[in-house]
């Protein structure tokens, strides 16, 4: 499922309101995290067996196996490719970003 | 009933933490601390404690472990000593500033080179900012007493930080003497369970230790660094109430002897004191007006109170068992800073001593009286003296 994005997220505005220490409710996304990525994971969608490896090893959970086909989400993919070196069809393929 | 034990420092810290009932131990052995998590094996193989006991493969994982165990609501214990303590070193920064109320007995024990296993302050001292309260204690009944009081203070919600107790290697750890063990019941109802927010929980998921970028950290420094300020406070109060149920008290922060009316005074951490004592009452009967201050709590430093005594005395003399190379004793620089008020007129004297294991007699202590008085009636003496010393 894709991350809701919380828009106009509040930081603290005063002392109450600074978190415990450094932990809060998890799952908190302020926003998009992409920016780092120079190669993009693109599914071959045809050749997909729908293994679900990629979608179990991703660090960062960004595979969605929800929708018939799978989906990456490109707002939080970091790009490390690690999901195209354990494919094990060689379906996913890095494309370098624009 | 308390009963009477014939107990070394060590086994005092094991029967105290069996007494708290953490439900996670991390062990991994170091002399001379080693004792201690022995003992609790014991405990736990004889089902007279009911805890996870983890056999670790280091001192880091030692502290991880507890971490771990902390995260997800559980009280905890490790001990540790020299080496061992510095190898934890990095974890010991993210228990404090991650907030986790662990309590860790590091047994006082010099660090290498030369190689020496024996005690000084050099281990716990080197680690003076990272964060931890740092308690030093006198006798094994202190140790056991301290210990209980630890995991209050620690888990106290305004300071939710984490403990050390120091105990000066083989001259408490392995030294045996009657102690008073509480009864569990006593322990229970001072030490109510451990409860946290700052928990993994499935019903309120939350990320933990998270990055906080340069815009936050230094508010979540400024929290680290009111709760130690707070647990000054909270210190004295867990210290009065100890008395109350158990009948000892130590002071707090500070433990002062002979001092209301002292001219000069001697500033020590750790057994020491207890020698320190005896040579203040001999002293005493020859009319010298002689104090001694036991410093019990390093971190929070109690500031407040030096820069007190500094207007109620002539001259201060401060025990350092370390160094900082390049410098002076790390104790004196603390107790000198506070001490030196606009307008102070106390003198002040560092007495390097009792380094690795060598032992601070009755005569070293009573010859340190004689630099503070000289300075006292105002003639100059050598800032820095190492106590002992075959020559300069
Ligand atoms: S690992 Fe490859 S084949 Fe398997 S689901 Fe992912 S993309 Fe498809
Ligand atoms: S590139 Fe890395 S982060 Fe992106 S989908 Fe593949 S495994 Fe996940």
């Amino acid at each position: 499922m894709k991350p809701q994005v919380v828009k106009n997220y509040q930081f603290p505005q005063s002392k109450e309101q600074m978190p415990f220490g450094p932990g809060s409710e998890a799952g908190v996304l302020i926003e998009i995290n992409s920016g780092w990525r120079n190669l993009r994971p693109v599914i071959n969608q045809e050749k997909c067996t729908r293994c679900l490896i990629c979608w179990l090893l991703c660090p960062d959970g960004v595979i969605s196996k929800d929708t018939p086909q799978l989906e990456i989400d490109y707002d939080f993919c970091k790009g490390c490719g690690l999901c195209a070196y354990e494919c094990p069809r060689k379906t996913i393929v890095m494309e370098k970003e624009g | 009933m308390e009963k009477k034990h014939f107990l070394s420092g060590d086994e005092a810290v094991a029967f105290a933490v069996k007494l708290c009932r953490p439900h996670v131990i991390a062990a991994y052995p170091i002399t001379p601390q080693t004792v201690i998590v022995e003992k609790i094996s014991e405990f736990v193989a004889s089902g007279e404690m009911d805890c996870q006991y983890l056999h670790v493969e280091s001192e880091h994982s030692a502290m991880a472990a507890c971490m771990g165990a902390s995260l997800m609501g559980s009280r905890t214990f490790t001990a540790t000593s020299s080496q061992g303590l510095l190898y934890m070193c990095e974890m010991l920064h993210y228990v404090s500033g991650s907030r986790y109320p662990i309590v860790m007995v590091n047994a006082n024990r010099t660090i290498a080179a030369p190689w020496n296993i024996f005690g000084d302050h050099r281990d716990s001292l080197s680690q003076r900012d990272s964060g931890w309260i740092q308690f030093y204690v006198e006798n094994a009944q202190e140790a056991l007493d301290v210990t209980i009081q630890a995991y209050k203070i620690a888990e106290d919600p305004k300071v939710s930080l984490p403990v050390m107790i120091n105990l000066d290697g083989y001259v408490l750890t392995h030294t045996y003497e009657l102690v008073d063990v509480p009864p569990q019941e006593l322990v229970d109802q001072f030490l109510p369970a451990f409860q946290t927010t700052n928990k993994l929980d499935f019903e309120k998921p939350k990320s933990l230790s998270f990055s906080a970028p340069p815009e936050w950290q230094t508010e979540f420094r400024f929290q680290q660094f009111e709760a130690m300020e707070i647990a000054k406070e909270v210190i004295n109060q867990v210290d009065k109430e100890f008395g109350r149920v158990f009948g000892r008290t130590y002071g707090g922060l500070i433990h002062e002897y002979c001092c209301r009316d002292a001219d000069y005074v001697l500033v020590a951490m750790g057994s020491v004191a207890g020698t320190a004592r005896i040579v203040v009452d001999q002293l005493r009967a020859k009319g010298k007006k002689v104090g001694l201050v036991k410093l019990r709590s390093y971190r929070p430093f109690p500031k407040e109170y030096f820069q007190d005594l500094g207007q109620r005395v002539q001259a201060v003399g401060v025990i350092d068992r370390d160094i900082s190379f390049g410098y002076e004793g790390a104790v004196y620089s603390d107790v000198k800073a506070a001490l030196y008020r606009p307008g102070a007129q106390v003198k002040t004297v560092n007495f390097i001593a009792g380094l690795s294991g060598r032992d601070i007699t009755k005569e070293n202590l009573a010859q340190m009286y004689e630099p503070l008085e000289a300075l006292a009636l105002g003639e100059k003496v050598s800032e820095i003296q190492f106590t002992g010393l075959r020559w300069t």
